[in-house]
């Protein structure tokens, strides 16, 4: 009796013990599995970031590197037969001078320049090559003659001499040269002759073809006509006045609007009202903002179309709610011993504002404006429905040309049928906009770092 | 009107209004023996104030009614026989063609002897009125300033003047989140409401056919139905919101409880990258590599998934957004007190356990708001559906195949056309209002159900 009273607890408590003991493994191998799961989505979103960069400099390096040709061109006098160059002095007026300038511009326009290209390119390859000229100017990139005839307008002392000069090779010569074209396929397959083929191969033998870096991806504008020669230039110009006219305009005015809301407003309805509303417009779409700035800007106020003028007051009304929300944050951070004291100095609250609490803000209200201002500059749908996808083919001159923008380029050229020679120029355009971004970004986070620390 | 003529006038302005404020202020102070109530860079702003804003009434009034003068002026010079043969774009044409010639830079093709005179004429009037502005202005400037110079005395308050018109200034400046508000609502409403003029709203709302006619033709202005793209629509975010919810939630739950100090403070910047990359971005690796692999994969065991489809803008769409979801659960799940998790523990609950089953719970108001917003943007969200999703405005309900969203059509149909005067245009409006209304009731049930739940603590 007394054996069965002893044991039948010892069983019991040793049977609780094996029950918590099979739990606590399961439980225990649940802590792992949640664990792993938390592990892995960290993982799997790193990779995507990672995946995502690694894809888009794979693809985009190509368009960084460039075919040249290295010609001796003869400005042949034979075929360059205009007479000499207009000069200013010579003529009564200026409208003369003008008038003769454009004619003589105009004879060199009609000029066969071509010719002089075919030469330079037979100078090359050994005497007796077979190959149509057609064929042979299909080498060279097609704005090569307008190269050759902005040299010579640019120094027309250069008639009967022989220069070296540098000359892109085609998008399809380029392709080839490169090995992006599978080599053993058809003729019918190929883009490039059988003939212009292998002249290409006789240039790269004997050092008339180079690969270099490809500066034209930096200095020149978009062009459809010459795609080897297709930059950027154009679009970043256009991104940059963007950016300029948001810096001037959504900063002050969205560091203002927090100012009052922050420390002037009385509780009114209001003032309530525009609370809400700027919580509101942060989190309208984007593309609604497009729309604005169609109906408003561009067919009620009648301003240029695929102006960066336009662009940039849409970017500017997109990124004020941004700007206001991060400085009314930056202002309530500050210490209200700051403001006593200064009040109980004898400053207005004027005063107290600008002399006092916003210098004491500055870093945040920084860091918070090149956040915004690169979410601006990485925005693209707004910008389609103002016009801004127009081709352009020329640097903007000022905020009312027309012009693109980065990420619009880089738009335009994914939905270029020429896919697989712009691919990698998407792609190297991807490269440079987030280079920028990064940069931005990285400014940010620096300044963030470096300069409160002061405060 | 010559700016830079307009820019040197207002700057000559400022800079004599303020230094005359500031020197008399100082003559005073230095004369009268008097305590003067402000400092002289007051007395400077003050008067500074008092001479631009007249200045500045007058250059905007030419510039408001300006442009319908000289065009006045331009109508006037056409001769009446002339004037009544034209119609309103021919009209249009010669007004143009006189001014190129009174700008100086001449015309294509030949001018007629009434362009050339009407030309010189204008060239003499827009002479004599800009120069009459700028002098009218300059002379009201002036005249303010010597009032306002006349005004100055020691007791004179103009630090709570200026600091008055400061305080009108930022006022003003908030003001603009209203106006961009106004703006927004006017425009899509006025638009839309156009819009509805052509087709019927019962047909825009609940038509299953999207087929606008581009070129309409006699009438035939096509079908455009809303709901194929809101089921796109709905269709890609649910996707996204598969991807971007367990992903973000969970990685939030292992930064803010798990990880050690040190890969936190790497991990967490690093998946705001993800933020910070433009959607273009996403789009074009949506395009060229998810969608091709996803193909690939579907081959592989048997699906058949297009490479453009609501798949593959779904998943990227979703991964676009894990840092919205994991900041903003981060955040919430930051504010459950410790002493909930304490007592968890206590009670000897795992770690997984305590999360799953206390601070889930008590963060799940929160975490349901988070998940709102990122809806919200996931509905609103552009370039990687028009890159990504394959633009086939179709009611079905297959992910693997393509599909068009509102954002889409909204591209499509205002892309650089800004004749808004058929239907084809006029409807990116109305999209864009439906948009506007279901990411706006989103936002503030979303905004409401965060708020509330952060009260409960505090």
């Amino acid at each position: 009796m007394a054996t069965t009273l002893t044991t039948a607890p010892r069983e019991i408590s040793q049977q609780r013990t094996r029950l918590v003991r099979s739990g606590l493994r399961r439980r225990h191998r649940n802590e792992a599995i949640f664990r792993g799961l938390g592990i892995g989505a960290i993982v799997l979103a790193l990779g995507f970031v990672a995946l995502l960069f690694v894809d888009v400099t794979r693809k985009g390096i190509p368009a960084f590197v460039q075919s040249n040709l290295h010609l001796e061109v003869f400005f042949d006098p034979a075929i360059i037969d205009v007479g000499p160059a207009p000069l200013a002095t010579a003529f009564a007026s200026p409208a003369e001078y003008q008038a003769a300038d454009l004619r003589w511009r105009r004879e060199l326009a009609l000029l066969n320049w071509n010719r002089i290209l075919e030469a330079a390119l037979l100078a090359k390859l050994p005497p007796g090559t077979e190959i149509t000229s057609r064929e042979l100017l299909s080498i060279p990139e097609t704005n090569a003659r307008h190269q050759l005839r902005e040299m010579f307008v640019a120094d027309p002392a250069l008639l009967g001499r022989t220069v070296p000069v540098d000359v892109l090779a085609s998008a399809n010569a380029d392709n080839w040269i490169k090995g992006n074209i599978n080599r053993s396929l058809g003729d019918a397959q190929q883009q490039l002759s059988p003939a212009a083929r292998s002249v290409i191969d006789a240039f790269e033998a004997n050092g008339t073809v180079t690969n270099g870096f490809a500066w034209s991806l930096f200095t020149n504008a978009d062009s459809r006509a010459a795609p080897a020669s297709a930059g950027l230039l154009g679009a970043f110009v256009g991104s940059l006045y963007m950016m300029l006219i948001v810096i001037v305009l959504a900063v002050p005015i969205g560091v203002a609007a927090a100012i009052y809301l922050e420390e002037f407003a009385p509780k009114s309805r209001l003032t309530d009202f525009i609370e809400v509303n700027i919580n509101n417009l942060a989190a309208v779409p984007s593309i609604v903002f497009g729309l604005l700035g169609a109906a408003v800007f561009i067919n009620y106020m009648h301003l240029p179309i695929s102006a960066p003028l336009v662009g940039g007051l849409v970017l500017t009304l997109m990124t004020l709610p941004t700007i206001i929300i991060a400085t009314r944050g930056a202002l309530l951070g500050v210490s209200p011993a700051l403001r006593q004291a200064a009040l109980g100095m004898g400053a207005s609250k004027t005063q107290m504002v600008f002399h006092h609490v916003l210098p004491v803000t500055l870093p945040s209200i920084l860091t918070a404006t090149i956040l915004g201002v690169a979410h601006a500059l990485g925005e693209t749908a707004p910008l389609l429905l103002i016009g801004m996808k127009a081709f352009v083919a020329q640097v903007p001159a000022t905020p009312l040309d027309q012009a693109t923008a980065l990420p619009v380029q880089i738009y335009l050229w994914q939905g270029n049928e020429n896919r697989n020679f712009f691919e990698p120029r998407t792609a190297a355009a991807i490269m440079v906009l987030l280079g920028v971004m990064i940069v931005l970004n990285g400014t940010a986070i620096y300044l963030r770092s470096r300069l409160e620390k002061r405060v | 009107m010559n700016s830079l003529a307009v820019a040197g006038l207002l700057l000559v302005l400022l800079g004599l209004s303020y230094q005359t404020g500031w020197s008399r202020s100082r003559a005073l102070a230095t004369t009268s023996g008097q305590k003067v109530h402000s400092r002289p860079q007051y007395h400077g702003a003050y008067t500074a104030i008092w001479t631009m804003i007249p200045a500045l009434l007058v250059l905007l009034l030419w510039a408001w009614f300006g442009g319908q003068i000289t065009h006045n002026y331009i109508v006037g010079q056409i001769p009446l026989e002339t004037l009544q043969s034209l119609d309103q774009t021919g009209l249009n044409a010669t007004i143009g063609r006189i001014q190129a010639i009174a700008s100086g830079f001449g015309v294509a093709g030949e001018v007629a002897p009434y362009e050339q005179a009407a030309g010189e004429h204008l060239r003499w009037f827009q002479m004599l009125t800009s120069a009459g502005v700028l002098l009218v202005a300059a002379l009201c400037g002036g005249a303010a300033l010597l009032y306002a110079r006349k005004r100055i005395t020691a007791r004179l308050r103009a630090r709570n003047a200026v600091e008055r018109v400061i305080n009108i200034g930022l006022l003003l400046c908030s003001a603009v989140a209203i106006l961009t508000t106004l703006g927004i609502v006017a425009s899509l409403l006025t638009e839309a409401i156009r819009f509805f003029t052509f087709i019927h709203p019962l047909d825009f709302f609940f038509g299953t056919v999207w087929a606008p006619n581009n070129a309409p033709a006699a009438g035939n202005y096509g079908r455009y139905g809303l709901l194929p793209l809101l089921a796109g629509t709905l269709m890609i975010t649910a996707i996204a919101m598969l991807v971007a919810v367990p992903l973000g939630l969970m990685a939030a739950i292992y930064l803010s409880q798990y990880a050690p100090r040190r890969l936190r403070a790497v991990a967490k910047p690093l998946i705001e990258v993800l933020a910070g990359i433009p959607t273009i971005v996403f789009g074009f690796f949506a395009l060229v590599t998810v969608g091709p692999f996803l193909r690939d994969f579907g081959r592989l065991v048997g699906l058949n998934i297009n490479a453009t489809s609501a798949l593959t803008a779904g998943i990227v769409m979703g991964i676009m957004i894990i840092p919205f979801v994991s900041s903003l659960s981060d955040d919430i799940l930051n504010q459950v007190p410790r002493t909930l998790r304490d007592g968890s523990y206590g009670l000897g609950a795992t770690q997984s356990e305590t999360i799953r089953k206390v601070l889930l719970p008590a963060a799940l108001p929160g975490i349901v708001g988070a998940f709102l917003l990122a809806v919200s943007r996931a509905i609103g969200e552009t370039m990687i559906v028009v890159l990504a999703a394959g633009n086939a405005p179709v009611l079905r309900g297959n992910p693997f195949e393509p599909v068009a969203t509102i954002t889409v059509s909204i591209v499509n149909q205002l892309t650089g056309d800004t004749d808004f005067s058929g239907p084809q245009s006029l409807v990116g409006f109305a999209l864009g209002l439906t948009l506007f209304v279901i990411t706006l009731c989103l936002n503030i049930f979303a905004l409401y159900i965060v708020r509330r739940f952060r009260e409960q603590y505090e």
